[in-house]
């Protein structure tokens, strides 16, 4: 009677054993060779398998390989195990604080002014309102004459006025001059144009009043333009600006190029209506003049005035942004501090 | 113009509540800026109508143990008199009947002692041992003004035990007065506007006077020499006046309107300007006659080369000959409209008062004012437009209430130069002109309600025309087209801005035109944000000399034309900028304070003056900077480098690739404001389009920035945008795999990148799709004056995969080029 089975039952103790001790997987290739390996304990007693009796060996290779099998599958639990240890170990490693700050990403931003007018000129742009660029520095005639305000009418006392040293030629107090330029550009076409751009009065710089704001200026002139399109067109623009449910009103007022003339409010953004600081008390803020263009205006566009009719209205998009942000002092705009422009 | 209800409700009723009228006229276009109340409910300080009162003294007794004291014993209306102790010195021992403000214990009142307004409670006490539970109170104590020099005294009429806030409570609105509207300067105008509003009808008080002296003519003789600068001149004559105060109420109704009561034949004049908006002036008409040396002679007529005139403030001024004045024989004795002269002033010896109504020409007495800095309530009013018609009537209303109040005899008669009578204009109106404008039908009927409310004369014309009338009170409607926008205005004025309806632009869309111009500089404002730039905005008014600090060393300010503002308001806004450069750097320098890390952008015009009276050229800009670290600092990374002009320049790279501007190169350059070597010239298609690089550290220091790189660029934006293509192609994605071969090229230092980078490019034909430059070395292994540039080459052909020969034989090929050209030698 041969002693293999006795010597494969030692062998797979000391097999599993040195498998269980394996600590990494260095330690346990070791084991597999040493053991399973070619040239490995295991093969030996299966080499000795042949030299035994012709009866024997079938139950003792059966007993070998089955010993083998077992050792096998020990091997790969005891691989994988390591393995997942392994990874754990290396997550562990890797593990980070996630409430430390994310790297900042530098971000870009456009002036409060440039979002304010873009805005402004996309909702015109919706209403078939193109853009029309005119210049800052003009003639008086443009600024004032032509728009029906003549010299030393008590009307001038309406813009505070910054003159240049050469006569005639001035830093334009208001888009309007946009007006006869578009005017004269497009006669005898209609026209819907918004005139965004720059503009200057003579005043002291405060809280309250700049030497230079942009103005958003528009024109619409054909053969049935009228103040009830006037107001159906402001009241659209109020409410995509302020929102849908935004009331407002019409007042009367002045301008001497436009005629009826009217001034726009909206229901006061901040207090609703009751009355608070931002609205003076009034519930309403001011948000935008208006008018239909006087007939001497639209003469001198190149328009007849008995045939032609158009309106016209102009806002201040620093003063909108001010009131719907709260922003109590209009220096901010061009001062340009990072911790204003970075707000927006 | 401040009104006082009470004194509008004489010429009109109210039917309405004050918050309503309030918002009734500010929608009509008479904006109530605002509503001050006195001594009634929501007034700052109502006053109690149980312990403020009309008292009458009944006697003014010395007060025992005080000099300075008195005990006066008032009836209040409420049991038995009370006395109280009281200091004010208009109240005398003896004086009795005085009609004064009278305040229980409990009341509360302004305190007249305290430099601010503090509210106080009036409490008994004892004065100086005499018990005083009651107080006669100060025009200080009542919120009327800050007088506490004296007590309150009421006119005679005021019924005793009365509320004071019955008695004189008062409503003052303030309003905003457009410069169409200037016939609102006036009671009257304004109670018109009232009862056009609210259908009720204006009281006219009578132009009467009661005239039993001899005629004006024969007393005085008036003659103008321009009807146009003046369109009329009237005066009357009142003879006997005693100089003194006014009475009570009308010192009160000016002081609310805002108007100093001087004394009774001026606070006429005052009081009736304001009633009727017709500026009027006193003068004393014996010194007149004086200086005539018998019957004064006035005549309006401009200013003559040298004449000299002390006007009432006591300035001698002399007079150019666009000053209108008013003369008589012996020279000027008013500038017209805008100040009177010392000599002809009322004095409290004046007994007889010539009184002048008169009509000059707005523009003049604006000219007048302005020159003179002479802004007054007349010159304000005449500078606005008064109709001559006014004239008459309110200088016989004048006479008559200082014939009231000063007594006195009036001339029979006005002397009344009047040349041109006003024309009233008349417009024909219709409804289709009115639809035409409204877009509204408005029936013949309301539109001819409404001028009627408003005065105008209305006839029927045709089936739907009016043949309107303005009346003399309307300078403001023109005639033909104009009239009837005038006439339009003021129907839908009234009949409601409300009440017109709501409706979306019927009228074809205009031929659409190209936005060109527009949207690229948009586009540009994208890029640069997406690149992580902050678009800032800075004044467009500068000085010469902080442009002039662009320039290191020179200190000169260019001799170059600037847009110069001929009255500028501040000493640092005085030209219109010709670069964008010294804004940017100032914001730079003030963010930079409290910022480690800058990148802003700014796009807006400069102002390059033409020749002439040409108007300037007006380029877009664009201007970029750049300073401190590359990225913020962070926990992963505290200390990131310094912006250099690489930075600058991926930024630049980046945007022109947005714009898909292909033909970009940038030159080595030099412009006095960048430090010399790092520098360069954007070319797009070989044009010049600006210039980007580090400032030189002498401008640095001018605009105070730090001792680190400042990098900067200013490019022409119209010359740049006028390259954008309209559109561009786009290649496909190809379908075999790229070569990808690195080279290393050892050049002389004096060769630029840019020139080998070019060397290969045209060598490596159509297969080599990218030459990208990944590495710059210099040193040990290198002989002196020598670097290797590496390049990542990607050759890459649509139809086929490249094989290792094709590839290399592309390589060698761009070496020996680069050999040929730069002597170049491929790095081992």
């Amino acid at each position: 009677m041969t002693d293999i089975p006795r010597e494969l039952t030692s062998l797979e103790a000391a097999a599993q054993a040195a498998l269980e001790a394996a600590a990494d997987a260095t330690a346990l290739e070791q084991v597999r060779v040493r053991y399973l390996g070619r040239k490995g304990s295991l093969a030996a007693v299966l080499r000795s398998v042949a030299d035994l009796d012709p009866a024997e060996r079938p139950a003792v290779g059966k007993l070998a390989n089955e010993a083998k099998q077992r050792l096998e599958t020990a091997l790969a639990l005891r691989r994988e195990a390591l393995e997942a240890a392994a990874r754990a170990a290396a997550l562990a490693a890797e593990r980070a604080d996630v409430t430390l700050p994310g790297r900042p990403i530098p971000m870009g931003r456009l002036h409060p002014s440039t979002q304010i007018l873009r805005r402004i000129c996309q909702i015109w742009a919706d209403m078939g309102f193109q853009i029309y660029r005119s210049r800052d520095v003009e003639t008086e005639a443009m600024n004032f004459e032509l728009l029906n305000i003549p010299a030393h009418h008590p009307a001038r006392d309406m813009w505070d006025t910054f003159y240049t040293t050469v006569d005639g030629v001035l830093l334009r107090t208001h888009t309007s001059p946009g007006q006869i330029r578009a005017m004269r550009e497009y006669c005898p076409e209609p026209i819907r144009v918004i005139l965004p751009g720059m503009c200057y009065r003579y005043e002291q710089i405060t809280a309250r009043s700049e030497i230079q704001f942009h103005q958003v200026e528009g024109l619409a002139v054909g053969r049935h333009v009228t103040m009830t399109e006037l107001k159906g067109t402001l009241v659209s623009f109020a409410h995509r600006m302020f929102g849908a449910g935004r009331r407002v009103r019409f007042r009367a007022s002045h301008f001497p190029f436009t005629e009826p003339s009217a001034e726009m409010d909206v229901k006061c953004i901040l207090c609703g209506g009751t009355g608070c600081f931002l609205c003076k008390q009034t519930g309403w803020l001011e948000i935008l003049g208006c008018g239909m263009v006087h007939p001497a205006v639209l003469q001198n566009g190149g328009y007849d005035p008995a045939v032609f009719s158009g309106f016209a209205f102009g806002m201040g998009p620093e003063r909108i942004t001010m009131l719907r942000h709260g922003i109590e002092d209009i220096r901010y705009f061009w001062a340009n501090d990072l911790r204003f422009l970075e707000q927006f | 113009m401040r009104v006082p209800l009470s004194w509008l409700k004489e010429f009109v009723e109210i039917p309405l509540p004050v918050p309503e009228l309030a918002e009734r006229l500010t929608l009509a276009g008479l904006e109530v800026a605002d509503i001050e109340r006195i001594g009634l409910p929501d007034a700052a300080l109502p006053w109690d109508r149980e312990r403020i009162r009309v008292g009458e003294i009944l006697e003014i007794r010395p007060h025992p143990n005080a000099d300075r004291l008195v005990l006066a014993t008032v009836e209040y209306g409420g049991g038995r008199p009370k006395t109280v102790v009281t200091g004010a010195p208009n109240l005398i021992v003896g004086d009795k009947g005085h009609k004064v403000a009278f305040a229980l214990e409990g009341a509360r009142h302004w305190d007249g002692y305290s430099a601010g307004r503090d509210i106080t409670t009036l409490k008994g006490r004892k004065v100086r041992g005499v018990p005083s539970d009651g107080m006669v109170l100060s025009e200080k104590e009542l919120g009327l003004s800050d007088d506490h020099t004296g007590v309150l005294v009421l006119d005679p009429q005021a019924p005793v035990g009365m509320p004071l806030a019955e008695y004189m409570g008062d409503v003052v609105l303030d309003l905003e007065i457009t410069p169409n509207m200037a016939r609102c300067l006036s009671i009257l105008g304004v109670a018109r506007e009232v009862a056009a509003l609210t259908g009720g009808r204006v009281h006219i008080p009578p132009a009467q006077m009661r005239a039993d002296g001899e005629t004006v003519e024969g007393r005085v003789a008036v003659a103008i020499a321009d009807p146009a600068l003046c369109a009329r001149y009237a005066a009357t004559l009142i003879a006997g006046v005693t100089i003194g105060p006014s009475p009570e109420w009308m010192r009160r109704r000016l002081r609310l309107a805002g108007i100093r009561p001087i004394n009774n034949v001026v606070d006429v004049t005052n009081y009736v300007m304001l009633e009727w908006g017709q500026p009027l002036h006193a003068f004393d008409y014996d010194v007149l006659a004086r200086r005539a040396r018998g019957v004064p002679r006035i005549t309006v007529r401009p200013a003559r080369a040298g004449e000299m005139l002390t006007t009432l403030d006591g300035a001698t001024r002399p007079l150019s000959p666009e000053r209108l004045l008013i003369t008589d024989t012996a020279g000027p004795i008013a500038i017209a409209g805008v100040m009177g002269g010392a000599e002809t002033e009322v004095t409290e010896g004046t007994t007889a008062i010539l009184l002048e109504a008169a009509n000059f020409h707005f523009i003049s007495i604006r000219k007048t004012a302005q020159a003179l800095k002479l802004p007054s309530e007349a010159s304000a009013r005449f500078g606005r437009g008064v109709p001559p018609s006014a004239a008459v009537p309110a200088a016989m209303r004048a006479t008559e209430l200082m014939r009231e109040l000063a007594g006195g005899t009036i001339a029979r008669g006005v002397a009344d130069c009047y040349p041109a009578p006003q024309v009233s204009s008349v417009v024909t109106l219709t409804t289709e002109a009115v639809r035409r404008i409204l877009g509204m039908d408005l029936p013949r009927a309301e539109v001819q309600r409404i001028l009627t409310a408003l005065e105008f004369l209305c006839e029927p014309q045709g089936e739907t025309g009016l043949r309107v009338t303005a009346p003399d009170h309307r300078l403001d409607i023109g005639t033909g087209v104009v009239g009837a926008a005038d006439l339009i205005e003021e129907v839908v004025r009234i009949h409601g801005y409300d009440r017109i309806p709501v409706t979306d632009m019927a009228d074809r869309l205009p031929p659409q035109r190209d936005a060109a111009a527009v949207d690229p500089e948009e586009r540009v404002r994208d890029l640069l944000a997406i690149a992580g730039l902050q678009e800032i905005l800075t004044y467009r008014l500068t000085t010469p000399e902080r442009e002039a600090a662009l320039v290191p060393g020179n200190g000169q300010v260019s001799p170059r034309p600037y847009v110069t503002l001929a009255n500028p308001i501040s000493a640092d806004r005085v030209v219109m900028r010709q670069t964008l450069l010294a804004g940017l750097l100032e914001v730079m320098a003030q963010n930079l304070r409290l910022r480690e890390r800058l990148r802003f952008f700014e796009i807006g015009p400069v102002f390059l003056p033409g020749s002439g009276n040409e108007l300037p050229a007006e380029p877009r800009r664009l201007a970029i900077g750049m300073a401190g670290r590359i990225t913020p600092a962070s926990w992963r990374d505290p200390d990131p480098c310094r912006t250099d002009y690489f930075d600058l320049k991926g930024v630049v790279e980046t945007f022109l690739q947005g714009l898909h501007l292909r033909a970009v190169g940038f030159d080595p350059a030099t412009h006095p404001t960048f430090a010399p070597g790092r520098t360069a010239r954007l070319l797009v298609d070989d044009e010049p389009v600006g210039v980007l690089g580090e400032v030189h550290p002498q401008v640095r220091a001018a605009f105070d920035l730090p001792a680190a790189p400042i990098c900067l660029a200013e490019f022409d934006l119209d010359a740049l945008l006028a390259r954008v293509p309209l559109t561009y192609r786009v290649a496909a994605v190809p379908r075999f795999p790229p070569a990808l071969q690195d080279i290393a090229l050892v050049v002389d230092e004096e060769v630029p990148a840019a020139e080998l980078t070019g060397t290969i490019r045209a060598a490596g034909g159509s297969l080599l799709v990218e030459a990208r430059l990944f590495d710059v070395y210099r040193g040990q292994q290198l002989p002196r004056g020598k670097k290797s540039l590496a390049f990542s080459l990607v050759f890459q052909a649509v139809d086929r995969t490249l094989t290792d020969a094709e590839v290399e034989a592309e390589k060698r090929r761009i070496v020996e080029a680069a050999a040929q050209r730069l002597g170049a030698e491929l790095r081992a």
